[in-house]
């Protein structure tokens, strides 16, 4: 990126913004403007090329039919995995995670090629669907506080060797293989089931994002009032029996 | 063409009485009308109770995400001025609820039925209605309702080969997709300010265009059908291009569109549209909302909003800044317990509005209002936050459960 500006590029918006999603793309840029970054926020379409040049890229969750689609025009597009070569960082949600894994299950029942950006397969769960308060420790490299968010979704997500695991649950199902695992990642590339949004819950991963485009160690505080209210009162609703 | 003649069969017409008496018994051990349990019990000893019911009168069915209780009424309204009518107007819009209402009209011509979503397609199978009015379809309590298109396409699926007269919003890419499978269909243009869950046709998958107000798919072609009633600002053009003044004492541009409709619905009967909208003034508040009541020597103004488009349709209709706003968010079961929607609702429209924050879920508000930029007060209960609110009628916003709180604080 260059000085003080930030691009940040929300994926298909048309198809991937079931949850949401929006929220993470709405808490990253104002984040970012609370530290006097000069946000250029691009939503793309996906009858619209994927720009390359983008710090950040935030893609969401779907239905399964538009997961499809989006896998479908994102691997014809072919932006994304150029951005990422030249060091940009991707964040996913649901749909978007398995979209970037290897492969996934589509709506036909049919297994779908991913953009392989992540090391993980995904497979329909045979239970229920997911649905449901998380709360979960980040992995301590990441040096994230504990990850609160809520989940809803049928697919079950396997790593690969080169896929570390994003965070372990200690409620909630995450990843659906019953190992523990809540998502994934690979150098600047993140998937999780979280939405919520989860940045709203987890502004500290907006941080994170923030820190690794601006590459520091360090960002100015800001007030986290709200957000530290909130976080407080989801993390005992999710502990404390109903 | 109603009103007739055959009557119940005996065991019909024990599965209405059984109803009514669990009705009474539900009364009185105060859990509310009864109306749904009463319909259970009689649907219980009769399965055919609803089709049996409904073969003596003409039905009006009603569907949509929003705005299904108001419509329902002001249909009910105009047709009341050709003959008598029954109808669910408290909202019990599941099979329970709408055998028990029909149960309860064994004088009336005809039937309107407010009906969810959800169970569309099977009541339309029993009842055989001579009219379907559908007007709007988005998302809504994502962790438990189905998926938006999927509902689109089960409507279709229902609705092909159906012999009723569908009244369909064709500004809606999804009813225009769930209605056109139907042979008879009259279009109104009755207008959708929430256009998020329509970018991706719902026929092909393509990217939709919407330039102005016209919408079409590129690639496969499926276009905005040209409509027969229109919205146009405070008139409703007739299929003749008359235009009819609708005068409502329920606010804003989405009950405007709920005339129209209501008023194309009302013509298939023979109702001409001046009289159908004379008589739709006549509805006031509908089960509470809209309704303007003095709490603590404070003027508040109900209002309900479920959903990123209801919250929409709801920011257009309050009055400009200053006047305070009050907003209050739960999610339990009845308003499903994901809050991710918030983040699709356009809350940077009410910059300038001094906002109160009250309900079980205010802190994922507080969160989504910081980050929108706006000024607003967490507040524990509607009492503080009537209080604090400066002078001026207050507008207060609330989804589906937080809104019964409400009533019930303020003894509405
Ligand atoms: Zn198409």
């Amino acid at each position: 990126m260059s000085d003080n500006s930030l691009r940040l590029v929300w994926v298909y918006p048309d198809l991937l913004s079931t949850y949401g999603d929006q929220g993470n793309a709405l808490v990253v840029e104002r984040r970012a403007r609370q530290r006097g970054l000069d946000v250029q926020r691009v939503d793309v379409r996906s009858d619209q090329p994927i720009p390359t040049s983008g710090d950040i890229y935030l893609i969401g969750g779907g239905e399964d039919r538009p997961q499809r689609l989006a896998a479908e025009r994102l691997l014809r597009d072919g932006g994304l995995e150029r951005a990422v070569s030249n060091g940009a960082i991707v964040f996913s949600v649901c749909a978007g995670y398995q979209i970037l894994g290897n492969e996934f299950v589509n709506d036909m029942g049919e297994r779908q090629e991913g953009l392989g950006l992540l090391d993980v397969v995904t497979v329909r769960g045979e239970g229920e669907r997911c649905v449901g308060d998380v709360l979960a420790d980040i992995d301590p490299r990441l040096n994230l506080p504990q990850l609160t968010g809520f989940e809803n979704h049928q697919g079950v997500t396997h790593l690969g060797p080169t896929a570390r695991p994003f965070a372990r649950t200690r409620l909630g199902r995450g990843n659906g293989t019953g190992d523990g695992t809540e998502g994934a990642y690979n150098d600047t590339v993140f998937g999780t089931y979280m939405h919520g949004p989860v940045m709203a819950r987890n502004p500290q991963i907006a941080d994170l994002l923030l820190k690794l485009a601006l590459d520091v160690n360090a960002l100015p505080p800001i007030d986290d009032r709200w957000y530290e209210a909130l976080r407080a009162e989801r993390i005992a609703a999710a502990t404390q029996p109903a | 063409m109603a009103g007739n003649t055959e009557p119940l069969s005996p065991r019909a017409k024990l599965a209405v009485t059984a109803g009514k008496a669990a009705a009474a018994v539900s009364r009185a051990a105060g859990r509310g009308s009864g109306s749904v349990i009463g319909g259970k019990v009689a649907l219980r000893l009769d399965p055919d109770l609803l089709g049996a019911l409904a073969q003596h009168l003409d039905v009006v069915l009603v569907s949509a995400t929003n705005g299904k209780t108001t419509t329902t009424r002001l249909i009910a309204e105009a047709l009341r001025a050709s003959g008598p009518v029954v109808s669910n107007a408290l909202g019990a819009n599941m099979p329970a609820g709408i055998t028990s209402a029909l149960a309860g009209g064994s004088d009336a011509k005809y039937g309107v039925i407010e009906v969810d979503e959800k169970y569309l397609a099977g009541v339309a199978r029993d009842v055989t209605p001579k009219v379907i009015a559908l007007l709007n379809l988005s998302r809504d309590q994502l962790d438990r309702a189905a998926e938006t298109r999927m509902l689109a396409e089960k409507w279709r699926e229902g609705l092909q080969g159906s012999k009723a007269v569908i009244v369909a919003n064709c500004d809606d890419p999804l009813i225009v997709w769930s209605a056109s499978s139907s042979q008879n269909v009259v279009w109104v243009a009755a207008g959708q300010e929430w256009k998020d869950d329509a970018w991706s046709c719902p026929s092909c998958g393509g990217v939709m265009q919407r330039p102005g107000d016209d919408w079409f798919c590129g690639e496969c072609g499926f276009r905005r059908p040209t409509p027969s009633w229109v919205l146009s600002g405070d008139h409703v053009l007739d299929p003749h291009g008359s235009a009819w003044p609708i005068h409502l004492q329920l606010p804003g541009r989405a009950n405007k569109a709920n005339a129209a409709s209501s008023a194309a619905v009302a013509a298939v009967f023979g109702v001409p549209p001046q009289v159908a909208l004379e008589r739709m003034y006549q509805v006031q508040a509908v089960a509470g909302r809209y309704d303007v009541i003095t709490f603590q020597g404070r003027e508040l103004r109900l209002l309900l909003a479920k959903n990123p488009a209801g919250w929409l349709e709801t920011f257009s209709l309050i009055d400009p800044p200053p006047t305070p706003v009050i907003l209050s968010v739960n999610a339990r079961g009845a308003d499903g317990t994901d809050t991710s929607w918030l983040w699709d609702v356009d809350y940077p429209r009410l910059a300038g509005h001094p906002i109160f924050v009250i309900g079980d879920r205010k802190l994922d508000l507080a969160v989504r209002l910081e980050v929108a930029g706006l000024d607003f007060r967490v507040c524990e209960t509607l009492d503080e936050a009537v209080q604090l609110a400066p002078p001026g009628q207050i507008e207060l916003i609330a989804n589906y459960t937080a809104f019964q709180d409400v009533r019930r604080r303020v003894g509405n």
